[in-house]
């Protein structure tokens, strides 16, 4: 097999189709961590269910989504 | 009355020429710019409080629909930048005052930025999930065992053995998922600097057919990316009844953070 030494993407690269749970698996969870001076502290909330909430939402947008976050308050 | 602004941050770069900027519209359509300091570029924009400030931001995250497009914009913004060049992305919702903290920040941070940006630069990071459907190995083996143990007896009997080799199989038709999952993620690994597993996504929602048992990220040298895509493909032909799905180019989210350095 040859290994293309040069810098190259397969042809994916052309256009990105992505899903918003696996969006939502890297902008949520992960990225460089720094304090903002209005920082909503995510740390703290379930983006388990964050995303899993937005992911049903997706499929069945009628569905009411009524359990919130609200009760989890983020951060000290 | 004046709107009240903050600093959206995206992403850290090298110092580069704002020009090359991608035309790209951020978070709340805001257009996006550069500050820089300490040969550093930070990718930011100017945002509402009354929509980006910490207690809408904290009812706008209930919403479904505004944290997926919130989301996707601060994806897009940080795809296109990393495009141009090693891009450590910041994660979402992070909101500065002003400018100046945005350089205070990019001071104060000065080494791990530096540090987390050498370990991204010709590295691409790339998504690989693993979907397998328990459900059909079960009834492979379970087929196999019920026609070994058949064979004379009373019905009674019969149903016992049945259900014990029906339920034995599904023990065994678990054990097979998570050692492909692992056969796999570790071929992966092997290719990669480093790699990343997410939880796997929740069943009844991926669009895929039967159950995520492997959501793992890669952090792959650019020379090597021809390689693992190619092993993906074989690792896809290798174990049957298992579907992979490459994802990316991704920017690095995954392993934006210095600490993944101290993998031996």
């Amino acid at each position: 097999m040859t290994v293309e030494t040069g810098r190259h993407r397969p042809p994916v690269s052309a256009e990105r189709r992505v899903s918003v749970v696996d969006i939502l698996d890297r902008v949520l969870a992960t990225g460089v961590v720094v304090t903002g001076d209005v920082t909503l502290s995510i740390a703290d909330v379930d983006l388990v269910r964050i995303s899993l909430r937005t992911l049903i939402q997706s499929i069945r947008a009628s569905a009411p989504v009524s359990d919130g976050i609200s009760a989890r308050r983020a951060g000290p | 009355m004046a709107r009240e602004t903050g600093v959206w941050l995206y992403a850290i770069t090298p110092e580069f020429d704002a020009s090359r900027l991608p035309a790209v519209n951020g978070v709340g359509g805001a257009a996006v710019r550069v500050v820089e300091a300490e040969g550093l570029s930070a990718v930011v924009a100017s945002v509402d409080l009354a929509e980006f400030g910490e207690e809408p931001l904290r009812r706008n995250f209930e919403d479904p629909t505004w944290l997926e497009a919130t989301a996707r914009a601060h994806d897009g913004v940080i795809d296109a930048v990393s495009r141009l060049g090693p891009t450590v992305p910041v994660r979402l919702a992070t909101v500065y005052h002003d400018d100046d903290r945005v350089r205070a920040l990019l001071e104060d941070r000065y080494d791990d930025f530096w540090a987390a940006l050498r370990f991204v630069t010709g590295r691409t990071e790339w998504g690989v999930k693993v979907y397998a459907d328990p459900r059909a190995f079960a009834e492979s083996a379970w087929s196999t065992e019920a026609s070994a143990e058949g064979g004379g007896s009373g019905p009674g009997t019969t149903y016992l053995h049945l259900r014990r080799a029906q339920l034995s199989a599904q023990q065994a038709a678990e054990d097979t998922v998570a050692a492909h999952a692992k056969d796999i993620h570790a071929a992966l690994d092997r290719i990669a600097v480093t790699a990343r597993l997410y939880a796997p996504q929740h069943p009844a929602l991926p669009e895929e057919p039967g159950r995520m048992i492997l959501n793992g990220a890669y952090l792959v040298d650019d020379g090597c990316t021809d390689e693992f895509a190619s092993r993906v493909d074989s690792l896809a032909a290798e174990h049957r009844g298992v579907k992979l799905e490459l994802t990316g180019p991704w920017p690095a989210y995954s392993f934006a953070g210095a600490e993944e350095e101290a993998r031996p």
